[in-house]
């Protein structure tokens, strides 16, 4: 019996490359950790979180379930190939073991094991072993085939689009296609020689022997094979394939407790190496409708790996989060997005010495904070009082003449200058003494719950409303209005709320079913996250998102957001409301009169108070 | 003459000699956001400024200085905007306000100017 034969050498090569990069790769990120994130890491190490990570492994990167669930078909493929490839390299060494007794084998022994062991005998069960290999062979070499299929068309995996390769992904693609059916080819040559092949690798022999020379061909066919392994091996750091390793690190990490954040770190960087390019949120970006292409994450990420990320790359999305609902490794693409975008951004060298020193210290149980936006859609501000004056609680209205809440700030990279503005809103918060901060715009409430330091509960009205009437304080009387309700994407997707306006909704009235809702909805096109995109485009945006929310022919199209409002109402035919107005309506109280009938601009708000006067 | 012995003293002059006004600021913000040039200056925008509630800032000011080649006021003005959108909202004529303040500020740093 032979072990060792010189074809085995590119293999050999190709993986001690890669075993040495990926622990040099795996060090470094390690090592650019900060000091808090180490501590999670060690402590991590030692618990039962390791095994949970461990297991969540296997489910993700072995058997792909995300993927699965965002097409079956498209999880089929990626499960084939890697679960299938994976059992093949374990069933390989548990034979290869029970061959030679030994409990260690060179690496390239169990994947060659076909070349070197032709007498059957020598392994016990061999029948059941090469016939299940085979199997696993088949199952593999099925998941190229429609990776194959895929390149050619994208439609049947429910894509529109998928990724657009660059050279290294080439390479590494065709070297990792090429491998199954070159071991398909080798172990099939031998087997017609030595008869020592399963199921499909026999009957494959005898098919080939039926014209071709198999004993002279099956020596170069198993260099190939072993070329082949090893040109992928190399490649692996250079293409997207790098995404293996770094997704398990990840997934470890992740159990750990260790998160992104807006300032790029070690973690981030992990983040975007975890990037398989799979192409799922390509299709999810709304900014293809306004002519963007190769914007996504998939190629932001790659050009962050190639060092070749431009600001105007880095600009070009709505930080709409559609994309990081969708994608299979759960990468928070925003943040990262955020993060670069500071190193593009030029500072402001902001000056916000004018803000007021002192803040009225008015004791109140609910502190509301209508925010920019709702001052600018004064129809919600009224509709809010109305429902609070309604429900008697004891608030106090703390941004009368208030100031930015400094998302917007941070959306364009500038934290330091919205750290100025957070720092005044805190204080203003704090004297207060409120126990409860209400807001109505979902962008401060993203701000207000990632951003500030407050030990107080914050709430969108919608949640607050919400509970309101689960308290009893506050009856809906049962209409039958249609509506048609508008996940806001800082609401929905970005704080996690879907339940509570839906929940109010249903009481006040009917609410329609969308394909296009809770994870799925849409932007409205207005988003602050985008600085460049031009009014035509978000024009297109929204007209879209408004056809599709309003075929229903729904009495009033409804959302929680000041800015969604505000930008629906000047496409949509049917009235625009905030669910705050929608339940001020329907407990007869406050302003009817929706942000639509009057004079939308700020001059317009004075217009009719005094009307409403007289 | 001395405005102490008087009580009243000569107006600096304010006048703008346009041919000699810096206008290269005017020329990078046109470029990067070519929206500008729509502006009509209605003043929409500074009626509902969030800044403007609290100090002088004035959207429609800041366009005029930047029209005139005025980069000291404009440079002092510009930096209390908080970027809330508020205006970009309020502006009839779809001027992408927001970017404009930020090619304002890019500007200032592409010509050295951004220093006071
Ligand atoms: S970001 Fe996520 S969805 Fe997009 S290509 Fe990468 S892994 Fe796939
Ligand atoms: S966050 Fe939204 S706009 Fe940005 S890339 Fe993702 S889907 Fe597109
Ligand atoms: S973005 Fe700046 S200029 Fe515009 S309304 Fe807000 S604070 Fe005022
Ligand atoms: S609202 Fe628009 S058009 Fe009016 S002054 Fe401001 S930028 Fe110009």
């Amino acid at each position: 019996m032979r072990n060792y034969d010189p074809f085995v050498l590119p293999f050999m090569l190709g993986f001690l490359f890669l075993v040495v990069l990926i622990i040099y790769k795996f060090a470094q990120w390690l090592i650019r950790l900060n000091m808090r994130e180490k501590v999670l890491f060690r402590h991590g190490m030692l618990s039962r979180k390791f095994l949970h990570a461990g297991n969540e492994v296997f489910m993700e990167s072995l058997i792909h379930r995300k993927m699965f669930k965002a097409n079956p078909l498209l999880g089929y493929m990626h499960m084939s190939l890697a679960f299938g490839w994976f059992l093949l390299i374990v069933l390989g060494n548990v034979e290869s073991r029970l061959h030679t007794g030994a409990h260690l084998n060179m690496p390239y022994f169990p994947i060659f094991l076909k070349f070197f062991v032709t007498e059957k005998e020598t392994i016990p069960f061999y029948g059941g072993f090469t016939n299940l290999m085979d199997f696993l062979l088949l199952m593999v070499l099925s998941g190229v085939f429609l990776a194959l299929i895929k390149r050619m068309t994208s439609r049947i995996f429910g894509m529109r689009r998928t990724t657009n390769l660059k050279v290294g992904d080439k390479i590494a693609l065709i070297t990792l296609w090429l491998i199954f059916p070159l071991r398909l080819f080798a172990e099939s040559l031998t087997a017609a020689q030595h008869h020592n092949g399963g199921f499909m690798t026999e009957n494959v022999g005898q098919f080939l022997a039926a014209f071709l020379p198999t004993d002279q061909l099956s020596y170069p066919a198993w260099w190939l094979y072993s070329i082949s392994l090893g040109a992928f091996f190399v490649a692996v750091p250079f293409s997207r394939y790098m995404h293996i390793p770094a997704e398990i690190l990840l997934i470890y990490l992740r159990h750990f407790g260790i998160h992104s954040t807006k300032v790029y770190s070690s973690f981030s960087e992990l983040e975007v190496y975890s990037c398989s390019r799979c192409g799922v949120c390509i299709d999810k970006c709304q900014l293809h409708t306004a002519d963007i292409h190769f914007n996504t994450p998939t190629y932001f990420f790659r050009a962050i790996r190639e060092r070749s990320l431009s600001g105007d790359l880095t600009d070009a999305c709505l930080l709409c989060d559609r994309c990081t609902a969708a994608c299979p490794v759960e990468i928070n693409t925003t943040a990262i997005r955020i993060a670069k975008r500071a190193t593009f951004s030029t500072s402001f060298k902001s000056d916000f010495s004018y803000l007021p020193a002192n803040h009225t210290r008015r004791k109140a149980d609910v502190a509301y904070f209508a925010g920019c936006m709702t001052h600018l859609t004064p129809a919600i501000r009224k509709a809010m009082i109305a429902i609070l004056e309604h429900a008697k609680v004891k608030y106090h209205f703390i941004d009368e003449q208030g100031i930015c809440c400094g998302r917007p700030l941070m959306m364009t990279g500038r934290l330091e200058e919205a750290q100025q503005l957070v720092r005044k809103n805190e204080a203003l918060i704090k004297g207060s003494g409120a126990r409860i901060l209400l807001l109505s715009c979902p962008i401060c409430l993203k701000a207000f719950r990632e951003d500030y330091h407050l030990d107080i509960r914050i709430m969108h009205h919608s949640e607050y409303i919400c509970e309101l009437m689960d308290r009893q304080i506050l009856q809906i009387p049962a209409g039958t209005q249609l509506f048609s309700f508008h996940d806001p994407c800082e609401l929905g997707r970005g704080s996690g709320i879907f339940d509570q306006p839906r929940k109010i909704l249903s009481e006040a009235g009917k609410l329609v079913k969308s394909k296009f809702e809770k994870e799925n909805s849409f932007c409205c096109g207005g988003s602050l996250g985008h600085t460049s995109l031009s009014q035509a485009q978000r024009n297109i945006i929204t007209q879209e998102v408004v056809n599709e929310l309003t075929k229903n022919n729904p009495d009033s199209l409804v959302t929680a957001c000041p800015l969604c409002k505000k930008t629906f109402t000047r496409w949509s035919e049917v009235p625009v409301k905030d669910i705050a107005e929608i339940v001020a309506e329907v407990i007869s109280l406050g302003s009817t009169q929706s942000d639509r009938e009057q004079n939308t601009n700020s001059l317009g708000i004075k217009v009719h108070e005094k009307q409403k006067r007289k | 003459m001395k405005k102490d012995k008087w009580g009243y003293g000569i107006h600096p002059d304010r006048q703008i000699d346009l041919d000699n006004a810096n206008l290269s600021l005017l020329e990078l913000v046109r470029q990067s956001e070519p929206s500008y040039n729509l502006c009509i200056a209605c003043g929409s925008c500074a009626a509902t400024c969030t800044a403007g509630n609290l100090t002088t800032i004035s959207l429609r000011r800041i366009n005029i200085y930047l029209q005139r080649g005025m980069i000291k006021e404009l440079r002092e003005e510009i930096r209390r905007c908080m970027l809330c959108g508020k205006c970009y909202l309020a502006c009839p004529r779809g001027v992408n306000t927001r970017h404009v303040i930020i090619a304002i500020h890019e500007a200032l740093k592409a010509t050295g100017y951004e220093e006071l």
